[in-house]
């Protein structure tokens, strides 16, 4: 267990790093955040007094080095904005990214994974095809599309909420159903999967023959077997708690992590985008990680097969 | 003596498409009973659909009483009440029948809190007797292990001991040692025949190996095509089978003693339930087959020797001399 631990958390370490790297290396090779920041008729000495002044001048691979020595120290930089510590800059963001994608990811779960089961106990029965009509509409439907006519319905046609702002719980109403559609729809469809499986399984069939009553046959014997990929889809999904809002947040004027990450970008505000990436793969990774040791607990042969 | 069930009329078919044509069988209590055939011949899914155990597409009519009570379209929980506590299966392949991610000891506390409302140290005393019943070493130790962590055959043990929960009249056993390697089916074999003359159970022994049922059972069944073609006591069939496919399926056997002699294999394949024949299903594989059996189908008829025989020219029965050869041939 202590080795199956420790080579996820290796893994996961080399991960962040990959990802830190990447994106360092990526952002400088894409533009020059002197001559976006100074615009174009700025006189050449004063960008390279910028550039001198945070390093750029220097060889990529000692900006690098600075870089990565710089985040152990605890140190993640400051906004070329206005020098402002660029980690308090993202976490002041994180509430407002919460505030949408927790309630998101609990309509989720809350919706797609019961409609899911229900539809494959009841498979081929008409409410098992509107549940994968309606699964499909919600994953294919983009969110920037979703978002609008949502805004259209509810905030136009009906004058019932916010079109978009940050305010109180009614605005996030709008964004947090946006993302959480698509989901619902997927998490359905793997749920539904996912059941139909187990319930065709020998052990199923065993259970009935010994006398098991049908509801639980399918809590106590269904359930935790079909859990075990659907746990890997929700996995994903509360990774992408922080980075999932990206375009939500855009459409519908959030001030969140995405819209912090897509003004930074623009910007070419390094130290801000960077850490932005850096808090994602971290979120991401934890998120596997911990997928990884519920699979342990939810089925004993993987817990065995880590010990070799 | 009654019979403990008896299976009227049977038929089942899977979206339209008929794979019983009508089964009759009976099984005395404590009696075991043979049902052999190849694959696909209906000799599972009879007992599925006896005890409702099959997919909500499969379409069953037919009449099966146990003891009087009638099972078929019976309410959910009146099968439930009998699967378990007095007719209990087990199945073919043990090591995916029991389930993978539950304590195979919580799986056996389980039936027996389902048929017989053992709870907590009495469940638990239970279940490992059981466990020592069927042979599983160190019951104990093993109690709290999960079933990738056991054998094929100790799985298959595990499932007996889980079908024993309930102290059933009547245990199906559905080909219990096909997934198994041949000393452990011995061992599986040796094990339900004690089991049974410990606990007189009726027992129905589903098998494509005759040599099993031979040491099992006293009665069989032959199936084929969704119907049974031939019936009798075992000692009957073995020695002087009247049906061309019970004699092929014997001619099949590898002997083990006496001169090397070429198997004989029944040519030709299970005929698609899509398609069956006209007449009698096992005609186009059979040597004896004349005209009338591409055209008629032959009723399951009694004999004057006790067995049951569904064949226009059957091989010759005890007294070849006096045998008539048409006695089989429809009225």
């Amino acid at each position: 267990m202590i080795r199956f631990v420790s080579i996820r958390l290796l893994r996961a370490a080399i991960t962040v790093l990959a990802v830190m790297t990447f994106a360092f290396v990526v952002l400088r090779l894409s533009g020059d955040p002197a001559a976006v920041l100074l615009g174009p008729d700025v006189p050449k000495d004063v960008v390279d007094a910028f550039r001198a002044e945070w390093h750029l001048d220097e060889p990529i691979w000692r900006q690098y080095l600075a870089y990565i020595e710089a985040i152990f120290s605890g140190d993640f930089g400051q906004s070329m904005r206005d020098r402002s510590p660029a980690l308090e800059l993202v976490l002041e963001r994180v509430p407002a990214t919460l505030m949408l994608t927790v309630p998101a990811l609990l309509l989720k779960i809350g919706l797609g994974i019961p409609a899911g089961i229900y539809a494959a106990l009841h498979r081929d029965s008409a409410l098992d095809r509107g549940v994968i009509l309606l699964a499909i509409l919600g994953f294919t439907i983009p969110s920037f599309v979703m978002g609008l006519v949502l805004v259209l319905i509810f905030a136009v046609t009906w004058n019932l909420l916010p079109s978009g702002g940050f305010g109180g719980w009614q605005h996030a109403i709008l964004p947090a159903l946006t993302m959480s559609i698509g989901g619902i729809g997927i998490l359905a469809r793997f749920s539904r999967s996912a059941m139909i499986e187990v319930m065709g399984q020998p052990y199923i069939r065993t259970a009935s023959a010994k006398g098991v009553k049908w509801r639980d046959v399918v809590r106590g014997h269904a359930l935790p077997n079909a859990a075990i990929p659907i746990v890997t889809i929700v996995g994903f999904m509360v990774g992408a708690l922080i980075a999932g809002a990206v375009v939500v947040e855009t459409i519908f004027s959030w001030p969140g992590i995405g819209r912090l990450l897509i003004v930074s970008v623009s910007n070419r505000d390094l130290a801000v985008v960077q850490c932005i990436l850096l808090l994602i793969a971290a979120v991401m990774v934890v998120s596997n990680l911990t997928v990884d040791l519920l699979y342990g607990w939810l089925d004993p042969r993987l817990r065995a097969g880590a010990a070799h | 003596m009654a019979n403990l069930v008896e299976i009227r009329g049977l038929r089942v078919a899977f979206d339209g498409m008929p794979v019983l044509h009508g089964i009759n069988m009976d099984v005395a209590p404590g009696e075991a009973l043979g049902l052999v055939g190849e694959s696909g011949c209906g000799k599972s899914v009879t007992w599925l659909a006896a005890l409702g155990l099959l997919p909500s597409k499969a379409h069953v009519t037919g009449s099966v009483r146990l003891q009087g009570a009638d099972l078929s379209g019976a309410p959910r929980a009146q099968l439930e009440a009998v699967r378990g506590k007095r007719i209990a299966m087990i199945f073919q392949d043990p090591s995916s029948s029991l389930n993978p991610v539950q304590r195979v000891g919580r799986q056996l506390c389980e039936a027996l809190r389902v048929n017989r409302g053992l709870t907590g140290a009495p469940a638990r005393a239970e279940a490992l007797r059981l466990m020592d019943l069927v042979g599983i070493p160190d019951a104990r130790g093993r109690f709290g292990n999960y079933p990738h962590e056991f054998s094929g055959g100790q799985c298959q043990r595990l499932m007996i001991a889980m079908a024993l929960a309930g102290e059933p009249d009547l245990l199906i056993a559905d080909e219990p040692t096909t997934a198994l390697d041949a000393t452990i089916q011995a061992q599986i074999l040796d094990l339900l025949a004690r089991l049974r003359r410990e606990t007189g159970m009726a027992v129905v022994f589903i098998s494509h190996d005759l040599g099993a049922v031979a040491q099992i059972c006293e009665r069989v069944c032959v199936m084929y095509a969704g119907r049974i073609v031939e019936q009798g006591a075992v000692t009957q069939l073995f020695e002087r089978p009247r049906h061309p496919y019970t004699l092929g399926l014997f001619e099949a056997i590898p002997r083990l003693y006496g001169p090397r002699e070429p198997l004989v294999p029944i040519p030709g394949t299970v005929p698609d339930p899509r398609r069956l024949p006209r007449g009698c299903a096992f005609s186009p594989r059979c040597a004896q087959a004349r005209p009338f059996c591409r055209d008629e189908r032959p009723d399951l008829l009694d004999q004057q020797d006790g067995r049951q025989l569904a064949c226009a020219f059957p091989l010759p029965g005890a007294d070849p001399a006096r045998a008539d050869r048409k006695e089989g041939v429809l009225q």
